[in-house]
């Protein structure tokens, strides 16, 4: 395999926050990150740390007070359709139907085509049958999955999760995960997964980012391209890396 | 007594007490007096007359006219208003120029606007017209650009990482989204604009079903009529807003709805 190209660069970011009659929040301080292109990369860390600030710095949804973050070598000036936001909350839109949530992006495109984008997504998330519902008439997995297929429609380059799959129950997450990595496997993208579960960043991350807490630093950041996947989460290797992430973030492994 | 049959029988047992408490009240019959449940249905008999030299009856071309004179002030206003919100609402700049405007205008009683509008328009229709106008565009306005302001920011990012600006993100993203909320405003709206014609016409105009009270009235106290026009008035109004909050359960806006 070639030597992987630096998809995203981080360079000493910093963002604070103000609010009136509040003490200035420093969230980020001289952050540097570097994402390789079709790499997914977790960023693992406390609630609150700065972990969505930095993602939506890198989306482009809020300039940095300084440093410089570049996107295949140019700076990044504000959101592109060709780095798509999987957002924490449901980000899709409750007044269209699933089908019309995953075309949103498609505007302009001839409408055979995108039927076909459409349809392709539909049945790759498994969402057969609800094209033509509403959201409130869907589950939080299907919602999720619209989100992601909203996302994935668009043929970005880049994915930003933002604990994407965090408001769904257990089994339903798991099954997420092994299809995120299913589609990342049929269709690579580049992806930075932020989440505050160890288990989930040792299961889909190539590479987790420890961080600390507020100001975010990296605390230390874990290579598992050593497992590919489908990754066995018996094996020792797992095991290993998770009591290491666990030990990382300052979490018992026994309770 | 199971619920479907309560839901009926509860209601007209209600009405029922109520129609026998009126019929007992007694003197029914000097004019003047609280008429009889029967001397109501007698003046609805009466207004249902063609007039010689008329073509419809006068209580069908008074309601007519004050559904015309409503229609035509809540469209206007709501044409206007709308736009106007959702513009108040999305730039903090016309927010900024317009909002203590609208705030100084909106409590104003649309009763007040009565001498303004008889110095403005000479003729009835658009008389009424401008005073329902003044009456529900600024709560329209109001209920629009609050709605927007309080759209989740993460409908208006998603949008934006899909390109979608100008009047395509009003199209596709901001009117749909506040729209719930706008179809509300337009129902409290439209309760108020029927408030407010019958106040109109009983004041400064000469016919509608407000004028048929302020006329009864003054024609030696007809007090079954005027009963006879509430109870129109009463029924129309529910009638508007029956056929309004049906719009607000439609596939695109309901979503507004399960989330109260």
């Amino acid at each position: 395999m070639a030597e992987a190209r630096i998809k995203v660069s981080l360079r000493g970011v910093a963002k604070s926050f103000a609010e009136r009659g509040k003490p200035k929040v420093d969230v980020l301080h001289a952050f540097d990150l570097d994402v390789l292109e079709g790499e997914i990369v977790c960023l693992l860390g406390p609630s609150g740390c700065g972990k969505t600030t930095l993602l939506d710095l890198c989306a482009g949804f809020e300039r940095p007070d300084a440093g410089r973050i570049t996107v295949d070598g140019q700076p990044v000036t504000g959101p592109d359709p060709r780095r798509v936001f999987v957002f924490q909350e449901r980000g899709i839109f409750p007044w269209m139907t699933a089908s019309e949530n995953i075309a949103f992006g498609l505007r302009g495109k001839r409408r055979k085509r995108v039927e076909e984008v459409v349809e392709r997504y539909i049945a790759l998330m498994g969402l057969d049958g609800f094209g033509d519902a509403y959201p409130h008439e869907l589950s939080g997995g299907m919602k999720q999955r619209v989100e992601v297929a909203r996302a994935l429609a668009v043929d970005p380059d880049i994915l930003f999760m933002d604990e994407p799959f965090g408001s769904l129950d257990s089994l339903t997450r798991l099954k997420m995960r092994s299809e995120l990595i299913r589609i990342w496997q049929a269709e690579t993208r580049t992806i930075l997964f932020v989440t505050h579960d160890v288990d989930e960043s040792v299961q889909i991350g190539q590479r987790v980012v420890v961080m600390s807490e507020r100001p975010a630093r990296i605390r230390k950041i874990v290579d598992l391209s050593g497992l590919p996947h489908p990754r066995d989460l018996d094996s020792r290797e797992y095991l290993a890396v998770r009591d290491e992430l666990f030990a990382a973030v300052g979490v018992p492994t026994r309770i | 007594m199971r619920p479907a049959l309560a839901r009926w029988l509860l209601p007209a047992m209600v009405f029922g007490l109520l129609l026998g408490a009126w019929s007992l009240v007694p003197g029914g019959s000097g004019v003047t007096d609280l008429p009889s449940p029967a001397r109501v249905l007698r003046a609805f008999v009466d207004l249902l007359e063609v007039p010689p030299g008329e073509r419809v009856p006068r209580l069908l071309a008074y309601a007519i006219a004050s559904v015309f004179r409503v229609t035509w002030g809540f469209v206007l206003a709501a044409t206007l208003a709308i736009p106007l919100g959702l513009l108040m609402g999305w730039y903090q700049r016309v927010f900024w120029a317009l909002n203590p405007l609208v705030q100084i205008l909106r409590p104003i009683s649309p009763i007040a606007w009565i001498p303004v509008a008889i110095l403005l328009v000479r003729n009835d229709d658009p008389r009424s017209i401008l005073l329902i106008f003044v009456s529900t565009f600024f709560p329209i306005v109001v209920t629009t650009a609050a709605a927007v302001r309080a759209i989740p920011p993460v409908y208006v990012r998603a949008a934006a990482n899909f390109g979608c600006r100008g009047s395509l993100l009003f199209r596709k993203v901001i009117l749909p989204a506040t729209l719930p909320q706008i179809l509300t405003g337009l129902r409290i709206a439209a309760g108020v604009a029927w408030l407010v014609v019958v106040a109109a016409e009983m004041i400064a105009i000469d016919s509608g079903l407000g004028y048929l009270i302020i006329d009864a009235r003054n024609a030696g106290g007809r007090y079954d009529r005027i009963v006879a026009a509430m109870l129109t008035i009463g029924a129309i109004g529910l009638a508007l807003d029956t056929v309004l909050r049906r719009l607000e359960r439609g596939d695109r806006v309901k979503w507004g709805q399960a989330r109260g």
